[in-house]
This record gives C-alpha cells, sequence and structure tokens, in this order.
C-alpha cells in the first residue's frame, strides 16, 4: 500500500514542485519585464465594429485602434461604424467628433442585358476582370457593369448581388462602405454615395450622346435637362455625363423625374422607409 | 571531451540531421514565419535561445531529478513544462525589448512553446546520451541549423514574390515545393560525418 501512495506521490510533488518553481520565477520575470499598455487601445478597440476588413487604410481593427490613440488617425476613421463608432471612439478619447456622413456603395450602371446590347457572347471565366481583358468585355459599352461577380466574390458582407438580367445590384442596408468592390471592380463602375442621398447618375458611360444611345437604352445622353431643373444647382455636367454634388443635393427626386432615359436612379422606397424608422425614434421617449 | 567531437556534433546537427530539412521537426514555423527574412532571423533567434536553455534545464530536470526517484515515464510533460515557461520568460523579454519583432512574430512565438523542434531536442538528447555540455552544443547546432534553414526559406520566399509563379501555385503550394527541393539539396550533407 505504501508503495502505491509513493508511486502517486512523487509525480505529483516533482511535478507540481517544478511548476511552482516555474510560477515564482515567471511572475518574477513579468514584473520586471513589464509593459505597459495604454487602457485607451482596448476601450477603442472594444467599440469598433471588428471586421478587420481593412478599410480605415491600416491591417485590422487592433492597427486603428493603436493609430486613434497615438493620434495618427482620426477618431472618424472607421467607415465600417459609421457615426455611431465614430461617436463611441471620440468618447474614449475625449474629443468630439466631427460627424461622419455614413458613405454606401452604388453600381453607376443600369444598363443591363435587356437595355444594353452585347458586341459578342463572352464564354471565358466567370470574372468581370478576365472578361475585361477580352476587348474589354462583351458589352457593347465600355463603360458599363460586366455582371460577373467579381464584386460579389470581394464583399465581405455579402451586401452585393447579381441581378437576373446580369447586372451588380448593392444591397444598401447591408453595405457597410468598406470600398473593397470599389477597389475589385476592373471597370469602375461602383461609386461611394452618401447614405442619406437617394438619387445617383445611374450611367458611367463617357461618350458623346449619339454614339451611346446606340447601345443601351438607359443612358445619359447629357440633354442637360436635369441641370436646369435642379432648384438648388446641384448637378453638374462634366465628361457628357450629369454629377450630383451631393453636398448640396436636397433629395427632391426632380432631376429622376425630369430625365428622358433614366439615367438618374432614385430610391424612393427607401427614402420613405428611412423616414418613417426615424418618425418611430422620435415618438419613442 | 576533444574539439573534433564538439566539430562532429556541430556539423551533424546543423547540415546532416538539419532538424527542419532532415528530421522534419518544427514545420509549422518554418512555413508560417518565413515570409521576411527579418521575422524568420527572429524566429531563429527566440527559438535558439529557447532550445539552449531548455536542453541544459531538461538535462539536469532528467539527471537530478526523474532519474532518481525512476520517474522517466514523465519525461514528456516535465520537458514541455520546462519549454513552455521557458518560452513565456522568451515571450516577455520580446515583447519589453522588441515590439515590432513581438508583432510579426505574432501567434508562432507562443507556439514555440509546442515546437516539435524543441520537444525533439531535448528527448534527443537524452536519447543520445550526451553530456551536459554535449547537449548544449547539440542545441545550438540545431538551433543554427534551424535558423540557417528557415532564414534560407525565407530568402527564397522574399524572392519569388517578384516572380510570375502560375496562378494555382501561387502562395502555399509553391512554398511547399520549395521547402521539398531544399530537403532534397540537404540530403546531399548524408555521410559527411
Amino acid at each position: 500500500m505504501n508503495i502505491e501512495i509513493e508511486a502517486i506521490m512523487y509525480p505529483v510533488l516533482v511535478l507540481g514542485g517544478m511548476g511552482f518553481v516555474f510560477a515564482t520565477g515567471l511572475a518574477y520575470a513579468s514584473q520586471k519585464f513589464h509593459v505597459e499598455i495604454d487602457p485607451k487601445i482596448t476601450q477603442v478597440r472594444d467599440v469598433l465594429p471588428g471586421a478587420n476588413c481593412g478599410a480605415c487604410g491600416v491591417p485590422g481593427c487592433d492597427g486603428f485602434a493603436r493609430g486613434v490613440v497615438a493620434g495618427e488617425l482620426p477618431v472618424d476613421g472607421c467607415p465600417v461604424g459609421g457615426s455611431e463608432c465614430a461617436e463611441a471612439v471620440a468618447q474614449v478619447m475625449g474629443v468630439e467628433s466631427g460627424g461622419v456622413t455614413k458613405m454606401v456603395a452604388k453600381v453607376i450602371c443600369n444598363g443591363d442585358s435587356t437595355k444594353c446590347k452585347e458586341n459578342f457572347i463572352y464564354e471565358g471565366i466567370e470574372d468581370c476582370t478576365a472578361a475585361a481583358l477580352v476587348k474589354g468585355g462583351s458589352k457593347s459599352c465600355a463603360y458599363g457593369c460586366l455582371g460577373l461577380s467579381t464584386c460579389v466574390r470581394a464583399c465581405p458582407f455579402d451586401a452585393i448581388e447579381i441581378t437576373e438580367n446580369k447586372i451588380a445590384k448593392i444591397i444598401i442596408e447591408k453595405c457597410t462602405g468598406c470600398k473593397k468592390c470599389v477597389t475589385a471592380c476592373p471597370k469602375n463602375v461602383i461609386n461611394m454615395v452618401p447614405y442619406d442621398k437617394y438619387v445617383v447618375v445611374a450611367c458611367n458611360n463617357k461618350e458623346p450622346a449619339k454614339i451611346v444611345r446606340a447601345k443601351c437604352s438607359v443612358s445619359c445622353i447629357g440633354c442637360k435637362i436635369c441641370v436646369k431643373a435642379c432648384p438648388v444647382d446641384a448637378i453638374g455636367f462634366d465628361n457628357n455625363l450629369a454629377t450630383i454634388d451631393y453636398e448640396k443635393c436636397i433629395n427632391c427626386f426632380i432631376c429622376e423625374k425630369k430625365c428622358p432615359t433614366k439615367a438618374i436612379e432614385g430610391e424612393i422606397d427607401r427614402m420613405k422607409e428611412t423616414k418613417s424608422k426615424k418618425k418611430v425614434n422620435h415618438q419613442l421617449p | 571531451m576533444s574539439a573534433s567531437s564538439i566539430f562532429i556534433i556541430l556539423v551533424s546537427s546543423i547540415l546532416v540531421n538539419n532538424f527542419v530539412l532532415s528530421r522534419f521537426l518544427g514545420i509549422c514555423p518554418f512555413l508560417g514565419v518565413s515570409k521576411q527574412v527579418e521575422t524568420a532571423f527572429g524566429m531563429g533567434m527566440a527559438v535558439t535561445f529557447v532550445m539552449a536553455l531548455a536542453s541544459l534545464m531538461t538535462y539536469m530536470v532528467h539527471h537530478f531529478i526523474l532519474v532518481p526517484r525512476e520517474l522517466e515515464y514523465l519525461q514528456t510533460i516535465a520537458f514541455i513544462l520546462v519549454i513552455a515557461s521557458l518560452v513565456q520568460l522568451v515571450e516577455m523579454i520580446i515583447q519589453k525589448s522588441s515590439p515590432t519583432l513581438y508583432q510579426s512574430l505574432g501567434v508562432y512565438l507562443p507556439l514555440i512553446t509546442t515546437n516539435c523542434a524543441v520537444l525533439g531536442l531535448t528527448i534527443l538528447n537524452i536519447q543520445m546520451e550526451l553530456s551536459m555540455i554535449e547537449a548544449v552544443i547539440h542545441a545550438i547546432g540545431a538551433a543554427v541549423g534551424f535558423s540557417l534553414a528557415i532564414v534560407l526559406f525565407a530568402a527564397i520566399r522574399e524572392k519569388l514574390e517578384y516572380y510570375n509563379v502560375p496562378e494555382p501555385f501561387k502562395g502555399f503550394p509553391i512554398a511547399l515545393i520549395i521547402a521539398s527541393f531544399m530537403s532534397l539539396a540537404f540530403l546531399g550533407f548524408t555521410g559527411l560525418v
């Protein structure tokens, strides 16, 4: 019986003793090599979305938190978190956030397969970057969306879908504004637009009206009706395309109604929804 | 112990029985931290430190604690305990002295704990019945061999960035192919000692 107890006691004592000695040594070492970490870094890190998408320009949310605390990055530098996140970060840092406008991506092309003519049938790899290498894609319009899902694969938030007529569409409510699709798109047909503006010029073709009209039925033909119609002079004209200055835009939808080719897209449903949501929020105490 | 036997141990552990390329131990950090020569070198140094101290400590633990009590069957767990504490110590030292290296080593630093090259070395020391000094020399040789392999590999991978690798081989697959070529090259040292 004694032997059995010894057989258990010695290993326990030996391992326990070793563990104790090492633990004491490590405890001493941790005191000696203690590194001060700014508690603000962890606090800032906690209020960030934690998607580690890199949209802010530094790798990961940890990097962003360190940058903010070091004063190298602005408190509202996280495009994914939007104004809520910026406010929380500003609170941790003890400064005022300037209020950041949430930006979302929008595909500035409506020329799907029913509206825009095809030059040839593309049967290669199902990828816009690959397709764009073959004479700039099968579309007759060299500026339009090819609809082969390159942006869908680039989006970390599943916020892009391809419609049945082969064109990319951003699901605005899911979009966080990380700009991954903007960089991925070989046609540069995705733009960043403020979340609370509901009109967009959905055409990217910079060719003169005569040429573009033969190719696509929903293109901007440069008639400048919208420029004249806009009550706040928010629409300019550049490279045969109308451009909206979102600083001035008041969401009146006049340009959308006046546009003869429906090249200006308005999301009246989304505006109503957002407004009604806001009203509900206001009624709550 | 003569100078020639030191030399033989060193050559055999650095080249002939290179821990990574001939014994296939410590593959995890070899593949994980070999994207840049600088971090690879840092990893090599960290492993060197851990290996040298670990072989000294495990030698003492084995011969002064385990053998007298006939507890050799506790070898693995006792050695892991020693190695884990040493790695903790190294981690603290690196975090204090070089935050950049600490950042770039990342998760691979605490993973030295389970780096089989370190455990393999300490167990080999006992199996080969080396004396204390021989064990430390063997450890240094093994660590130099590890550092040599990982730095060479990192240098090749750095160069590789500039070459047009076919799409399916980009990144990890080509790294594995390179590792196998290096292993073949080190096979040429067989018979040197």
